[in-house]
């Protein structure tokens, strides 16, 4: 045994308490949907871990009508601070039942435990808190006084923070004043229904939250509906293209979380070691199935030999495997497909010349895998520096001046998040200026809160979440312009 | 015997210039009672290429302005308008069929639109920007910025009011640092163009405002589409098929700011829709 084995710690699974099935959630009960029903798999087995329901037109018509009940018989009516302690009721269960969520986050997408332990249901927590004490104070949000909520809100996240992404979704939301129908992502249903069950336990009004599961079809179905007031999607830009399209011309607000090619930039006079720690966490946090995710490293030429080399050093150390397992750093892909899809573009990278190089690391017999992966010689026009590739790959290029690192970095449809590496201020905030993206982490990455307002430029989608500004998405003031915000 | 007056050619303004169109093509514009007054430019496809083209490349420059900079540069537009005001009242009574009285009012209105959205280019970041008090040693502030180029149609009220329509569009996609091609309205095109000659003299960089004349109808698509355009005002497209162009703005997820009826009072929610807020986090640590 080197320094480096650890002997298995793994998390167990006899937190959870988990029906052989579930059906939607609607009109604050669990009831059998119309369609037919799924397994959702653990993708580090393939293990089946419960079945749900593929909610279907009439399922969506269900939930919409219940979520507009609750809304005008309701939630509309109560006074915003009754609303804000629903929310910070929500709250609590969420830390009283946090090891549960995390081991069954784990369980269902594959991400090891100590991420979902220490970051994902943490953050669920204080995204619910943040948003509860904003429920009688959106007066003071910034739209004037007296802002409105819209009405009903459908809303469709992913599978790469299931639950996380469910708060993000949610807690604005009801805080405004608004009900919502949410579709958790085919792969990840599973805490979205445990949060149903979390619902009934804080003894929110029946409607105001409905979770109905299914796949793309579902997801379709709801955002065409004719009685929501609000789409917000989190997801692929291809998607979220169709969903602007089928809302073109409608009073529907919509708010859209696309995809991302991040840039990381470091400059020659980096602290080196912080900055591959961030590099690392950048791209290979949560196997990269992060929009986010740092994914196009640019490196100042003369410390681009110094850096790739201790990157693959740090590398080398992850442990991947086991997402139960405390000591795992690295889980399972989420699903066959989503590997598919890594596997092709990084073959991709092989074809078009750039040189791969993968941390030697035993890959489960069963399960969905990529070992931590750094592209090196990879020109701007390769596929690995252009499109997302959502996995753990990272495309290394390098830059002589800040002026062609900013050129470089811009350079993408994308414009969702940006790395910063260097110990001069002045520069940092010179480059920060010049960057298009929505978020701009500075000696750090990856780095979330329910007060930081999150979301992209051009081609990664528009509204924010998180802050003030992630309340506008949910509320309505007279001299607002509507679409798009 | 009468001195013979001078007409004025009215062209396309792009890139600081006044062209023609490059497709040679011209449109009778008329008064309200059908009588002949100019002959414009009918702007083409290669056109509105060019003007997304100068657009661009003067975009990040009047960004880089400080906020201070720009608000003078706005106010320097209310200046220059104020003193060609008898030019404008004259072309408005012309094309728009009004009265001495309804014109200067109009005339009047578009220079205070201008003094309003000029005095707020160095305060709306504060007011729709913000620090986060973040759970953790992080400094991390919010600030909005300029979307980029913004293609916008200009509305027109009920009695024309071409000016003030302009203006009430424009100003607040310059405040934040956009550059912008405007398409005048088709049937009163002829403030627009006078006031690209404002534009001209005032201090405005050369490509920051684009203005084409002509249908914007075939040119719309084509515009909705462009990948190298980030939002659409279509504030004055409510006669036209605004939905399919923004479906065609989808392809590329541009911003899209829907018609208004009539024309749109001033506010700083329409300087906020053509930007995009910044969130930058840094570690604080003492050693």
């Amino acid at each position: 045994m080197s320094f480096l084995d650890y002997a298995p710690a793994p998390e167990s699974t006899a937190i959870l308490n988990l029906q052989k099935s579930y059906g939607l959630f609607i009109g604050g009960e669990f009831v059998d949907g119309h369609g037919s029903s799924f397994a959702t798999i653990s993708p580090s087995t393939e293990k089946a871990i419960t079945t749900v329901a593929e909610a279907t037109e009439a399922d969506i018509d269900r939930a919409v009508a219940a979520a507009r009940k609750a809304y005008d018989k309701t939630w509309s009516r109560m006074s915003g601070s009754e609303r804000g302690k629903y929310l910070f009721r929500i709250a609590r269960i969420l830390q009283e039942r946090s090891r549960e969520l995390a081991v069954a986050e784990s369980l269902d997408n594959g991400k090891p435990i100590r991420e979902t332990r220490d970051v994902d249901i943490p953050l669920v927590a204080a995204w619910f808190f943040y948003y509860a004490g904003w429920a009688d104070k959106l007066d003071y949000a910034g739209l004037g006084p007296n802002p409105q909520a819209l009405g009903v809100a459908a809303q469709i996240i992913p599978w790469n923070f299931p639950l996380l992404m469910l708060a993000w979704k949610i807690a604005p939301a009801l805080a405004a004043g608004n009900t919502v129908v949410l579709k958790p992502a085919e792969t990840t249903p599973l805490t979205a229904l445990l949060f149903a069950e979390i619902c009934q336990q804080a003894e929110l009004p029946a409607g105001v939250v409905n979770i109905v599961t299914g796949a793309g079809k579902t997801g379709a179905a709801l955002v065409a509906h004719p009685d929501i007031n609000k789409v917000a999607f989190t997801g692929s830009t291809p998607v979220g293209r169709r969903i602007a399209q089928t809302l073109a011309g409608s009073s529907t607000r919509v708010t859209l979380e696309l995809g991302g090619k991040g840039a990381n930039i470091i400059f020659e006079d980096a602290a080196i070691d912080q900055a591959i720690e961030g590099v690392v966490s950048g791209i290979f946090f949560n196997q990269g199935h992060v929009c986010c995710a740092g994914s196009r490293l640019l490196v100042q030429e003369n410390i681009h030999d110094d850096v790739v080399s201790r990157l693959q050093r740090r590398l080398s150390t992850l442990r991947l495997g086991d997402p139960l397992d405390k000591n795992t750093d690295i889980g399972a892909v989420n699903s066959k497909a989503q590997l598919a899809r890594i596997t092709e573009l990084a073959n991709s990278g092989d074809d078009e010349g750039a040189h791969r190089w993968s941390a030697a690391c035993e890959i489960p017999s069963k399960g969905f895998w990529f070992p931590p992966t750094v592209f090196t010689d990879v020109h701007t026009s390769h596929r690995i520096a252009r499109e997302e590739i959502f996995g753990p790959v990272l495309s290394v290029m390098t830059f002589r001046t800040p002026d062609e690192a900013v050129a470089k970095a811009n350079n993408t449809p994308y414009g969702l998040s940006a790395g910063i590496w260097t110990e001069k201020a002045s520069r940092m905030l010179a480059i920060a200026d010049k960057l298009r993206a929505g978020v701009i982490w500075a000696n750090t990455f990856n780095k979330f809160d329910p007060a930081s307002p999150f979301g992209g430029y051009k081609e990664s989608g528009y509204g924010r979440e998180g802050g003030r500004q992630g309340l506008f998405p949910y509320l309505e003031s007279s001299g607002w312009t509507k679409g798009g915000r | 015997m009468a001195r013979l007056s001078i007409p004025k050619t009215y062209k396309l303004y792009i890139g600081g210039k006044f062209p023609r169109s490059e497709s040679g093509h011209t449109f009778e514009v008329v008064t309200p009672q059908g009588k002949f007054l100019a002959n414009a430019a009918k702007a083409s496809r290669k056109d509105a290429r060019d003007a997304v083209a100068s657009a661009r490349s003067a975009q990040a420059g009047f960004a880089g302005l400080t906020a201070y900079n720009r608000g003078q540069i706005l106010y320097r537009i209310a200046e220059v308008l104020e003193g060609r005001r008898d030019q404008f009242v004259d072309e408005i009574r012309a094309s728009e069929g009004v009265n001495a009285q309804a014109a200067a009012r109009q005339v009047e209105h578009a220079i205070d639109t201008w003094v309003w959205y000029a005095g707020f280019a160095d305060k709306y970041a504060q007011v729709a920007g913000n620090g986060n008090p973040v759970a953790g040693p992080y400094f991390n502030l919010s600030t909005p910025e300029a979307t980029g180029v913004v293609v916008a149609l200009a509305p027109a009220g009920a009695k024309g009011e071409s000016l003030l329509g302009l203006s009430a569009v424009l100003a607040p996609i310059m405040t934040s640092g956009n550059a912008t091609v405007l398409l005048a309205h088709p049937t009163q095109p002829l403030s627009a163009i006078s006031f690209a000659e404002v534009l001209a003299t005032s201090d405005v960089p050369a490509g920051v405002v684009n203005i084409l004349t002509g249908d914007p109808e075939p040119l719309m698509p084509w515009l909705a589409a462009h990948a190298d355009v980030n939002a659409l005002d279509l504030s004055g497209g409510s006669a036209s098929d605004w939905v399919a162009w923004q479906s065609d703005a989808a392809e590329t997820l541009k911003r899209v700011v829907p018609p208004t009826v009539g024309i749109p009072a001033r506010s700083l929610e329409r300087i906020v829709a053509f930007t995009e807020t910044k969130t930058v986090w840094h570690t604080k640590a003492l050693g």
